[in-house]
């Protein structure tokens, strides 16, 4: 006995009222009618959405930089850190003049993200060291083929005229390390 | 033959070793960390001072400290002689210095750095060095040199070890590249960017403690610990053959030689081997490399099961069955009957 809210059957003959069922009918009735008045559980999805908090784990994006250029340097470190190796990545060495195209001399050629396997925990936001990759508030549209669930870097990269708003999910510490003047060096200067 | 103690471990070596070697000799947490020092190539060592050791008694004949940190490569034991590495914190204060030092021009690019997981500069500042630098000022930038076809010198990422020159030296006939200048302005650098075509230069790779040469057939390919390390060997006339294949899949993506625990190559490959065999086809495959399982490397590697413990677990199991615990006699006849099924089913 694992709860105290097991009961013993007992059989033994029911009573005329039990036995014609009509007041067990009456009080399941009842029960659906108080609900009927109740607020309602349930949302109208589409036309209307639940409030989410606000660092929601959704579709992940990867992030360029002011000037358009991807940040990702294929460095690796969000697939190892993936617990679900859902991430998968092919690097390529920056030719000359694609220097507003890629931030640095290595970038992702390939970059995927299968979205069957993928748990949205966050450990690849949290392992980049080049702010590129980042989860959003969006959610992952369903899809009734494998392959459309493995998101390449079409469906990955942000749009340099379609920004996604991340700022929400960079918290105050990590704003203030990021002013922090030791630090400049991570970030790349782009003279040369 | 002299006596020394290092960390309170007592150990009697042969005369003219050093305290680095005579720590080797006892092993463990207490050996120093060493960038530039190599035990295979001769007057190696003496340049980066990672390997410094705290002396409170130079010998049983002068039991004076040592007045100043020594650096424990280039420092020859005396009978006697007390060392402290790990048990004197003003010590590991002094090499966090030393590794900061390190850093000062470090790009720290290890996102884009081949060398990235198997870095010596990278596992020392995380062991020993500081979160955060102190340096404000514009670190000092080189374009990167093509040497020959097959190497990749990033001179940015250097700290001056002197290895590379020494591997030239020793291992080939003529070296053709050595450090130029001097101070902060110090950089390797070939004689007008002459190509270095010789059969073991690919060496100078493995010794490299840093990323500032790297193999350009690598270059980009994988990060290294997603490609699995395998224990191969070939016929080769010039060398050994005895090597590390990287690979992924079938295809061999990078050829290096066998390291130590000291991260230092046991057995030279030439140029060959390195460069230009690789297809696995060609090699004899041993089996995976065992891979520290402190090392980025062995991130998702299962290279073998850990027999003891599993022993101890389906023996644990045996004995404790349906709730209570089987006899021991009983038990100790069933195990070996038992645990070899159990095992060749874990292995399947």
């Amino acid at each position: 006995m694992l709860t105290n809210r097991s009961k013993v059957v007992v059989n033994k003959q029911m009573s005329f009222m039990e036995r014609i069922y009509l007041p067990a009918v009456v009080g399941g009735l009842m029960t659906t009618i108080k609900h009927l008045f109740r607020k309602k559980t349930t949302i109208d999805y589409p036309k209307e959405k639940r409030e989410i908090s606000e660092n929601y784990r959704g579709q992940h994006i990867l992030k360029v930089d002011e000037n358009g250029a991807e940040r990702c340097t294929a460095c690796g470190l969000c697939a190892v850190s993936c617990p679900a190796e859902a991430i998968s990545m092919t690097a390529a060495e920056r030719k000359k003049g694609e220097e507003l195209k890629y931030r640095e001399e290595k970038y992702a050629a390939v970059y995927e993200i299968n979205m069957l396997r993928c748990i949205f925990c966050g450990l690849c936001e949290e392992a980049c060291p080049k702010e590129a990759i980042f989860l959003t508030d969006r959610l992952v549209p369903v899809s009734g083929e494998r392959d459309a669930m493995i998101y390449g870097k079409d469906k990955l990269t942000e749009k340099h005229y379609n920004e996604v708003d991340i700022s929400k999910r960079q918290t105050p510490a990590v704003l203030a390390f990021k002013q922090n003047k030791q630090y400049q060096h991570n970030q790349l200067k782009q003279t040369r | 033959m002299p006596k020394v103690t290092i960390d309170n471990h007592e150990i009697e070596v042969p005369e003219g070793t050093t305290i680095l070697q005579a720590a080797r000799m006892i092993g463990g947490d207490i050996v120093p960390p060493a960038m530039c020092y190599y035990s295979k190539l001769k007057t190696s060592g003496g340049y980066c001072r990672t390997c410094i050791v705290k002396v409170t008694q130079g010998s049983a004949k002068d039991p004076r400290p040592m007045p100043k940190p020594v650096a424990s490569c280039r420092t020859f034991v005396m009978d006697g002689m007390v060392v402290q590495n790990t048990t004197s914190p003003e010590l590991l204060e002094a090499r966090k210095g030393v590794v900061e030092f390190l850093l000062l021009n470090h790009p720290l690019d290890c996102p884009i750095c081949d060398q990235a997981g198997e870095c010596d500069l990278q596992n020392l500042s995380y062991n020993h060095g500081a979160s955060a630098t102190r340096y404000e000022f514009e670190r000092r930038t080189f374009e990167k040199i093509d040497i020959g076809t097959k190497i990749k010198l990033h001179m940015t990422r250097c700290i001056l070890c002197y290895r590379c020159v020494k591997v030239a030296d020793q291992l080939t006939d003529h070296r053709v590249h050595g450090v130029m200048n001097r101070g902060d302005v110090a950089e390797i650098s070939t004689y007008i960017s002459n190509a270095i075509e010789n059969d073991f230069s690919g060496n100078m790779i493995d010794v490299c403690p840093v990323g500032a040469l790297t193999d350009n057939t690598f270059r980009f390919k994988s990060r290294v610990w997603f490609s699995k390390p395998m224990d191969a060997h070939r016929n080769c006339n010039k060398c050994s053959g005895k090597v590390v294949l990287w690979m992924k899949g079938e295809e061999v993506l990078r050829v290096s030689a066998r390291k130590d625990k000291y991260n230092e190559v046991e057995e030279w490959i030439c140029n060959d081997c390195r460069f230009e065999n690789k297809d696995s086809k060609r090699w004899t495959i041993e089996g995976p490399r065992h891979i520290s399982k402190d090392s980025v490397i062995s991130q998702n590697h299962y290279e073998h099961i850990d027999m003891q413990k599993l022993k101890l677990d389906i023996n644990r199991q045996i004995k404790f069955q349906g709730g209570k615990q089987i006899e021991e006699h009983y038990s100790r006849t069933q195990f070996d009957e038992s645990s070899k099924k159990a095992l060749d089913a874990a292995k399947k």
